[in-house]
């Protein structure tokens, strides 16, 4: 039996990628169906010397990561819905103040507290703009256990490299679901270390000054160099700043370093794109369900394909203007009312021509659910 | 290979997630198939309808439910009631005297077995209902060898509940035998 072959929740394997990249500090509370998470980081990380907190509520869980991770340490929270509403004003915060964590949003079905053990993928525009205020923001998601690994390890990556919080955008599905996943060996992905300044004790540090590539250096908070760190409009010192040209500069900033480097952070897969009349557009578990559709008709020699968004933001723009140039139809997947369809028909030339398969009941879309609105497109009614 | 779609249901409590899992678990570790679990259940510790989909195969799974199920195993009257209109014709159909009335006319091999009682009779504990109905499934199909799933309960339960377990699984699997 090969060890590192698993046969694991998506919650877990998500522990089990970010414990590869080095995490070492984890604070949650718990929430269904999220839960898992929590559990395996309680029963793993102390085995490691690790530190696990669970706090009294979804604020104060991302407000001891962000304090955790100025200190220096990898860290994560994982949530649903209702603790991911909580946490949007520090999300805020890390953000602004540009301190890297990871955020997980398995999501439910339903708004409010909606249906706790269900799933739903209605939270996509909660994370681009759930928190005020002009922001850019990488949301990643993933749709089987190999690649909620990989992608779990490429948000910890990108948190480091750009400094900022990353979320990764889980369902129900792919969260409880179990099936076989081969664990990489160390080594096998490269990970991203933080970027720790290079001036001395005694020398003037300015934290908020960025290199020539953009990167931000940081010094671990409560080490050599005494400096402050603000959610308010702050100049290169980290101190308040009510200076037009500071605070332009800061906005700019915080959006270009995402948006610039889009082509960068975007993530997907695509299956049968060369020679496809009607492509498919879908993410996390729905994926899985328009995958099934895609490898059928396949079969039958239809030519019908599927490109499965692993970034959701920033959204991959001329990705999916390039792979849409040639369909005749494009059907966005999603199990919400719209939140991608709305991104996909900014992109392509002919926005009447792209149609929704949704379900917003708390059910997982089936294969059944996809094929009936193809039927209506083709026009051979349901 | 046929792919096998497995659907446990019951009530919460009884183990049928746990069942379903060291199954699948058993055939992805321990003979190199493909599978998948899923499982829907409400908000609630114990009692409500709990359901486990698992789906075996030798290729690539993508959709991870299961709508027609080949075998169907009801451990309540409420998941009886709920999923037998469900079960692929031709498909086999396992429930447990003690919890279900059968009454419904299915398109499927029907088998009503005493596993329940036989736990009750021969071991005491109802804790192992779910091991035994495992057991029972094991013996009346052969989707996966009884020694891939006696691997996975030395993995899963705590040492001093293994030989209950054990014993559990070879009584069900000798009842599957007897009413293939």
């Amino acid at each position: 039996m090969n060890e590192n072959l698993k046969f694991i929740q998506g919650n877990e394997v998500c522990v089990e990628a970010a414990l590869y990249t080095g995490l070492d500090f984890f604070a949650g509370y718990p929430i269904t169906p999220s839960t898992e998470i929590m559990e395996h980081m309680a029963k793993r990380l102390p085995k490691i010397g690790g530190k696990f907190l669970q706090m009294e509520d979804e604020i104060a869980s991302l407000c001891a990561i962000i304090g955790a991770s100025l200190t220096g340490h990898k860290v994560m929270t994982a949530t649903s819905g209702p603790g991911f509403s909580l946490m949007q004003e520090a999300l805020g915060y890390a953000i602004v103040a540009e301190i890297p964590c990871v955020i997980v949003n398995v999501q439910r079905g339903g708004s409010s507290t909606g249906i706790p053990t269900h799933v739903g993928q209605g939270d996509v525009m909660q994370a681009r703009w759930g928190t005020h205020g002009d922001h850019a923001i990488i949301v990643m998601t993933a749709s089987n256990h190999q690649d909620v690994f990989a992608i779990t390890v490429d948000a910890f990556n990108m948190a480091e490299t750009y400094r900022t919080p990353v979320i990764l955008l889980f369902d129900e599905v792919v969260g409880h679901m179990r099936e076989r996943i081969f664990i990489p060996k160390k080594g096998e992905i490269s990970l991203v270390e933080r970027l720790r300044t290079s001036v001395k004790r005694g020398v003037d540090f300015h934290p908020y000054l960025p290199r020539e590539d953009g990167r931000l250096p940081i010094s671990d908070f409560g080490g050599v160099h005494r400096y402050n760190v603000t959610g308010l409009v702050h100049d290169m010192w980290g101190f308040p700043s009510d200076n037009p040209k500071i605070a332009y500069g800061l906005v700019r900033h915080l959006v270009d370093k995402i948006q610039n480097n889009t082509d960068k952070i975007a993530r997907y897969k695509e299956y049968y794109l060369e020679d496809a009349k009607t492509i498919l557009i879908s993410y996390g578990s729905a994926a899985r369900s328009a995958l099934h559709v895609v490898e059928n008709r396949r079969g039958r020699g239809e030519k019908l394909g599927l490109l499965e968004l692993q970034t959701l933001w920033p959204f991959p723009h001329s990705l999916v203007q390039e792979k849409c140039a040639d369909a005749k139809y494009v059907v966005v997947v999603e199990m919400n009312t719209g939140q991608i369809l709305q991104s996909v028909k900014i992109c392509v030339d002919r926005p009447e021509r792209v149609f929704l398969a949704n379900r917003i009941d708390g059910v997982f879309i089936t294969p059944t659910d996809i094929r009936n609105i193809l039927r209506l497109i083709e026009g051979k009614g349901v | 290979m046929e792919r096998h779609r497995l659907v446990f249901s019951g009530s919460g409590g009884q183990g049928i997630i746990t069942a379903a899992v060291i199954l699948a678990e058993a055939a992805v570790l321990h003979e190199n198939l493909i599978a998948v679990q899923t499982q829907s259940y409400g908000a609630e510790a114990r009692g409500g309808a709990t359901r486990s989909d698992v789906i075996i195969s030798d290729s690539a799974i993508y959709f991870p439910k299961v709508n027609q199920p080949n075998v169907l195993i009801c451990l309540s009257q409420e998941a009886y009631n709920k999923f037998s209109p469900i079960i692929r014709p031709g498909g086999l159909l396992i429930t447990d005297t003690r919890y279900v009335k059968t009454y419904m006319k299915v398109d499927a091999r029907q088998r009503e077995l005493p596993m329940y009682q036989t736990v009750m009779e021969k071991i005491g504990k109802p804790i192992v209902f779910n091991i035994c109905m495992l057991g029972a499934l094991i013996g009346l199909t052969d989707f996966v060898k009884s020694e891939s799933v006696k691997k996975v309960l030395k993995t899963r339960i705590p040492s001093d509940f293994l030989e209950i377990n054990e014993k559990a699984l070879d009584l069900g699997i000798k009842l599957g035998n007897a009413y293939k």
